[in-house]
């Protein structure tokens, strides 16, 4: 297996902050691989992410994206290989479903029939009907809907990576679950690296191959989540887990 | 009132013509203008903010001070009255567009970005289309107050509605000052009629 991305001693400050929000960062991701980021807000694990499509640069360090440094790289067109989904999805309300689709395909200049197919397809992937969808506005859709198409507005391009920052953080328990088995479906057809950042352990236990637990901008433990249960690297992966057993517990009674 | 109406009618359509036809010109050249800078203002911050404040200084100095420093420079005449119109809609272009270009949904923009798609097209497929209400507004300002102010564009010999009116004021005429007064009030009440109407409809 290759090496999709590496980071290596990657630090990341922002200005007028007293302590770095990623502190010396060393990992290596093998392409294929489901990673999915935890930690609370402020640990850095959004920035972490937001430093490989290079919406942040790092300060120390370097970043190999399948053994080239991004540095070198131009952001924009980078970028255009990386799928990204954020939390409040960001559709353009102005386009219609399949122009948010489209954005990329259309940016790197596919025939229009090309890009027509692909938006059908994409679609029919995240589980709506295209000729239902494929005209109507962002805001005639539900949450849900609307995440459904951030993440096929991502995949459009198949990109080899796909970066998603807490996409399912604002969406009702049962859809997110829905769409947790989903992005699942697309993410094992497609044998693609996908990065996840959320807050919710369950979710993180539950997608990722590994899991890559950061507190304080330092990493606390990088395992899959078989190895994290049965031997917590330090007392801080300790009591997350012990937290989300109490959740357990409380819901059995 | 109705009298002088018989017997200047030629006089009252070339003011009012020439008022439209300063009007217009300014329009014209303020927008373009106007979009030039905004383009330079959406790649940098500092800039916009130079050119901003620069404006809004320009903008608070009254008309006819304003007429007066040109007139040396430029002298009298329609050409003046332009320029100095020019100069008070960009305060009133400048401001709206950029606002409205800036308070575009910040997630929008981190997803496009993220995307890759780059500045120009960000700003010219996303920024611009969603910015459509707030541009509109600011173009709807500049309009009727480039009618209002032209009048004041007679006292440097520029024409249009201002030169019956100031006429009428110098030899106390009151068939012309009542004509002045509603040739430039009614066009400045019926363009925004319509303007409001055409703002409706495309927002």
């Amino acid at each position: 297996m290759s090496i999709a991305i590496e980071f290596k001693n990657v630090c990341k400050q922002f200005k007028g902050s007293a302590y770095s929000a990623v502190d010396h960062v060393s990992l290596t991701i093998e392409h294929g691989e489901f990673i999915t980021i935890l930690g609370s807000s402020g640990c850095g694990k959004t920035t972490l992410l937001k430093m490989i499509n290079r919406l942040y640069d790092p300060h120390e360090g370097s970043i190999e994206f399948f053994g080239e440094d991004i540095s070198n790289k131009d952001p924009v067109e980078f970028r255009r290989k990386i799928g990204y989904v954020i939390q409040q999805v960001g559709l353009f309300p102005h386009m219609t479903i399949a122009g948010n689709i489209a954005t990329v395909p259309k940016i790197l200049k596919w025939p229009k029939e090309k890009i027509d197919a692909r938006v059908d397809e994409l679609l029919k992937l995240v589980g709506l009907e295209p000729s239902e969808f494929k005209n109507r506005y962002p805001s005639q859709l539900s949450g849900g809907q609307q995440q459904r198409i951030g993440l096929a507005r991502a995949l459009a391009v198949n990109p080899d990576v796909m970066l998603l920052d807490e996409p399912f953080g604002a969406i009702d328990a049962i859809n997110r679950i829905n769409l947790q088995d989903e992005l699942l479906k697309i993410y094992t057809a497609s044998k693609k690296t996908y990065l996840f950042v959320t807050h919710d352990i369950n979710e993180a236990f539950k997608l990722g191959n590994r899991v890559l637990i950061m507190d304080k901008g330092k990493i606390q433990q990088f395992d899959t989540p078989k190895n994290i249960v049965a031997s917590p690297a330090n007392d801080f992966v300790k009591s997350l887990i012990n937290s989300a057993r109490g959740h357990e517990v409380f819901l059995e009674v | 009132m109705i009298d002088y109406l018989l017997r200047y009618p030629d006089k009252l359509l070339k003011a009012f013509m020439g008022h439209i036809e300063i009007v217009l010109i300014t329009l014209v050249v303020s927008i373009l203008f106007a979009a030039m800078l905004t383009i330079l203002a959406a790649y940098s911050k500092i800039v916009s903010k130079i050119l901003v404040n620069i404006f809004a200084m320009i903008y608070s100095i009254p008309s006819l001070a304003l007429f007066a420093m040109l007139v040396p420079l430029t002298g009298l005449g329609k050409d003046t009255a332009i320029i100095v119109l020019v100069l008070y809609n960009q305060y009133l272009l400048l401001r709206n567009t950029i606002d409205g270009l800036n308070n575009v949904e910040p997630s929008i923009i981190e997803a496009a970005t993220g995307m890759g798609m780059s500045k120009s097209q960000i700003l010219f497929q996303v920024k611009l289309p969603l910015a459509t209400k707030p541009i509109f507004a600011g173009i709807h300002l500049a309009v009727v107050s480039t009618i209002g102010i032209a009048t004041i564009a007679a006292s440097i010999n520029a024409g249009g509605i201002g030169s019956i009116l100031l006429d009428g004021l110098r030899t106390v005429n009151t068939a012309k000052i009542l004509w002045g007064t509603l040739m430039s009030a009614g066009l400045a009440i019926v363009v925004n009629g319509i303007l409001n109407v055409v703002e409706k409809k495309i927002t």
